[in-house]
């Protein structure tokens, strides 16, 4: 018998030996006592536990990682180059393809920076933004409840999905009466938003509020004291105020390291400096404070939209959702007919046989859209992963020149390395969960 | 006797299959969805969501596939067991979408045989609930043998004798 | 593909906030021709406003007499503070940004790129937007470099989070960021040629068939602007 294996080869990551079977016995007996037992695991990009098509390669030694690296790029879209040939209203549609577990904080972002371009910001009708705030903050929850559930279901959970996915559907079907989709809705468009609440619109958000603190009690009743989940969370994937500093990190994870940094505090956008919240923070940094902080953030939410929905339906009630320059709102003066489908038959019937400026005017609009001054501009919200900024530049035509999302997933993923390097392998699927990426967001 | 045969093995694929779930982007989150209590997958037996390939026959293909991302996609199609299906969920595994550009794959049927395309973007829970019947459907009546070649052949000339969509008319 | 299709970059940018220039009753002929050019803002003189103001003397004390040599030019537009920084000098500038105690901007929010091809000899910029915690101020640093010679100095040493945000913009716009660890591409396959989001890269549409009829892809229909 010859060499007990077909090959060794020297690699940067150490010796590789190829086997050509049989030989199993002899490469056991050669390698007991060596030292050099590194074991490279691939995980991904389609993996159940990796949070949509994200690769880590991960480098092993027994149960110790020791060195975590991400491979990503596997869901990259090319949106910000396709919105280069189209409007910028038609913008919204792209963007909000983006972060899908969080859709309308894309869509708020972008039109904050087209509005910041256009030099409107402070004539958005207050109504627009307060159902921009409501729409978020409706948004985080089903955000946030994604989060813990998928949360719970890597770790081999499955009752916090069931829980997390039931309220998460009684949240859609609000945004759906109020958009009519559930997700991806481009509902926020630069000027304002594009239609108005429904009727009955209150009345449904009002539900929601009343049965949503009970589920959320719940969920704090299943997992903020149960032993198994405290084990897998507590003082795992530790990153400090430090390391989240350099790395850029904004968002629960920031807070759970002991900042209350949040923009809607400190650079209030769409009205935030009116409302009455908290910032939730914990000093923990570990995968249990990230949680923490994800379920009081989830109470303030509900304390925000309980105020912005006393707004809309009392002192607000009946005001203009669209700015009020018809060179900008569009699509121009549109309502759901009695139909529910469709245009305002008003305006059509205005612009078919009233008005043959009107017509012109309209159809200018919704083909060529409006022009945006030159220049650039750069616009963050505080969506529920962090900071979600877009670069904003225009040519002064109707389309971008360029937009870039500054997206909390995409910086926050840097941390992996950072908070599983030197943890046991089991923990990696933990520290990737509590960073919450969503893959849309990363690779765009 | 064949036509039995079919028949019974037909019922016993289409009761026991065995989705891997190829969860890409917003599609995914609502085929999750539909594995939640609200809609409730498992009414139709497709409760357990496969994480290996080699223990599925169905691949719902959820979402954009970009041009890194298909080679992943049809190794994993290879790896799946005999017989096996493919749903595209969504536009843009159905035809790329509204994303026609560099990065994406014009539909996942470049890289895989597709055996149901269900529109929308995403999809609701309800649709690919639908989707999933009619696959079932589809499955359940699938042939064997010299009758499966000769379905094949029927199903060719048939769609060979389809007039384009702009000669069919609107729908009457 | 032809770059006829594509929509021109006017020469100088257009000042206007509506669609045909006018926010009263003004033209609503439809001819979109009608406008009213200005020129592009390039510099902005002192005062800047606000705490602008505040923010370039801190800098201005900080870097002393260098301060001339290491920004080119200053633009105040729309409520943002923007300095043009000489790329030789972004790493000593982004040092002094983070560090002082008066600026302290210790938040990094990535770099941005954009690709300018009519600007001549600096076709390709990288946009860094950064954010003070401490001070609650934002600030925004602009480094260009030509197409021909297409460096700019990696800033990973001092904010370890443009890590991937640097690697992102080389692999969209094909700037290379010297010194950074590992310049590889993070968002195409690793054997992708060219830089897509270049203005010279094609969108790379197919053309689509709806009920017998064939549209062609975004970049390749009739633009209406």
């Amino acid at each position: 018998m010859s060499a007990p294996y077909e090959e060794i080869t020297d690699a940067t990551e150490g010796k590789v030996y190829t086997v050509s079977g049989n030989d199993w016995t002899e490469l056991v007996e050669t390698l007991t006592g060596q030292q050099d037992e590194q074991l490279v695991v691939n995980m991904g990009p389609q993996h159940p536990s990796t949070h949509g098509v994200l690769r880590l390669v991960l480098n092993l030694d027994g149960e110790t990682v020791t060195e975590a690296r991400t491979v990503i790029g596997y869901l990259h879209t090319g949106i910000e180059k396709n919105m280069e040939f189209r409007t910028w209203t038609q913008g919204t549609t792209f963007v909000t393809r983006m972060d899908y577990l969080a859709p309308i904080f894309n869509e708020t972002a972008y039109c904050l920076g087209v509005e910041k371009l256009l030099g409107i910001t402070d004539r958005v009708p207050e109504r627009a933004q307060a159902i921009r705030v409501m729409m978020m903050e409706l948004t985080r929850i089903s955000s946030h409840m994604v989060a813990i559930g998928t949360f719970g279901m890597e770790l081999g959970a499955t009752t916090p999905f069931l829980f997390g996915s039931r309220e998460r559907e009684m949240v859609l079907d609000v945004m759906e009466y109020i958009t009519g989709l559930r997700m991806n809705m481009a509902y926020i468009r630069p000027g304002g938003v594009s239609v108005d609440l429904p009727a009955g619109a209150v009345d449904k958000v009002g539900e929601l509020l009343k049965i949503m603190p009970q589920r959320i009690k719940d969920m704090r009743k299943m997992l903020d004291a149960n032993p198994v989940y405290l084990a897998r969370t507590k003082d795992v994937a530790y990153l400090d105020l430090t390391g989240c500093m350099a790395l850029g990190i904004t968002g629960p994870m920031l807070r759970a390291a002991g900042l209350p940094w949040d923009l809607r505090k400190s650079q209030p956008y769409c009205g935030y400096e009116t409302y009455e919240f908290d910032v939730p923070t914990e000093r923990t940094a570990d995968v249990y404070g990230r949680y923490l902080v994800r379920m009081a953030e989830m109470e303030q939410s509900l304390k925000i939209i309980e105020q912005a929905l006393d707004r809309l339906s009392g002192p607000l009630k009946g005001d203009r959702v669209m700015v009020d320059d018809k060179k900008i709102g569009w699509p121009a003066q549109l309502a759901l007919g009695p139909d529910g489908l469709g245009n305002s038959p008003d305006h059509i019937a205005h612009i078919m046989s009233g008005s043959m400026e009107a017509l012109i005017h309209h159809f200018k609009l919704v083909t060529e859209g409006f022009r945006v001054p030159a220049g650039q501009a750069f616009a963050s919200v505080e969506s529920p992963r962090g900071e979600l900024g877009a670069h904003v530049v225009s040519d002064g035509g109707t389309r971008p020149y360029r937009v870039h999302f500054r997206d909390p997933s995409f910086t926050n993923l840097q941390a992996v390395p950072a908070t599983c390097e030197g943890g046991m392998v089991a923990d990696v699927i933990s520290a990737v969960a509590s960073i919450d990426p969503v893959m849309g967001g990363v690779d765009r | 006797m064949l036509s039995t045969v079919e028949q019974v093995a037909g019922w016993a694929r289409k009761n026991s299959v065995w989705p891997a779930t190829f969860g890409l982007a917003c599609c995914a989150i609502e085929l999750m969805s539909t594995g939640g209590p609200k809609h409730d997958l498992a009414r139709f037996g497709m409760e357990r969501a496969s994480a290996s390939p080699r223990q599925a026959d169905l691949m719902i293909v959820a979402g954009r596939l970009s041009q890194k991302m298909a080679p992943v996609l049809r190794q994993i199609y290879d790896q799946m067991a005999e017989p096996k299906w493919v749903i595209a969920m969504g536009v843009c595994a159905s035809s790329g979408g509204m994303f026609n550009n560099y990065a994406i794959v014009q539909g996942v049927d470049h890289v895989v045989p597709v055996d149901i395309y269900l529109p929308g973007c995403p999809p609701r829970p309800e649709m690919l609930i639908d989707a999933i019947v009619k696959l079932h459907d589809k499955i359940q009546n699938t042939k064997f043998g010299a009758h499966r070649a000769k379905q094949i052949d029927e199903l060719e000339l048939q769609a060979l004798r389809a007039l384009p969509l702009i000669d069919q008319g609107s729908a009457k | 593909m032809s770059s006829d299709n594509l929509p021109g970059v006017p020469e100088e940018p257009i000042a206007r906030t509506g669609m045909f220039g006018a926010t009263g009753t003004g033209d609503t002929s439809g001819y979109g021709r009608l406008v009213v050019r200005r020129k592009p803002e390039l510099s902005t003189p002192r005062p800047y406003g606000g705490y602008f103001d505040t923010v370039a003397d801190e800098l201005e004390r900080a870097l002393g007499a260098e301060l001339a040599d290491a920004v080119e030019r200053v633009v105040v537009d729309r409520g943002e503070l923007t300095f043009h920084v000489r790329r030789e000098r972004l790493v000593e500038v982004a040092r002094t940004l983070r560090d002082d105690p008066a600026l302290r901007f210790e938040l990094s929010l990535g770099v941005s790129g954009v690709h300018y091809p009519h600007l001549e000899g600096e076709e390709l910029h990288a946009v860094i937007h950064l954010c003070s915690i401490t001070h609650n101020k934002r600030l925004r640093l602009e480094v260009s470099c030509p197409d021909a010679d297409p460096h700019i100095p990696s800033t990973v040493s001092v904010y370890p989070t443009h890590d991937w945000h640097e690697r992102e913009t080389w692999d969209f716009f094909g700037i290379v960021f010297d010194g950074h660890p590992a310049l590889t591409r993070i968002m195409m396959p690793d054997d992708w040629d060219g830089h897509p989001q270049r203005k010279d890269y094609p969108l790379g549409g197919i053309p689509v068939e709806y009920r017998g009829a064939e549209i062609p892809a975004p970049d390749q229909r009739r633009s209406y602007s």
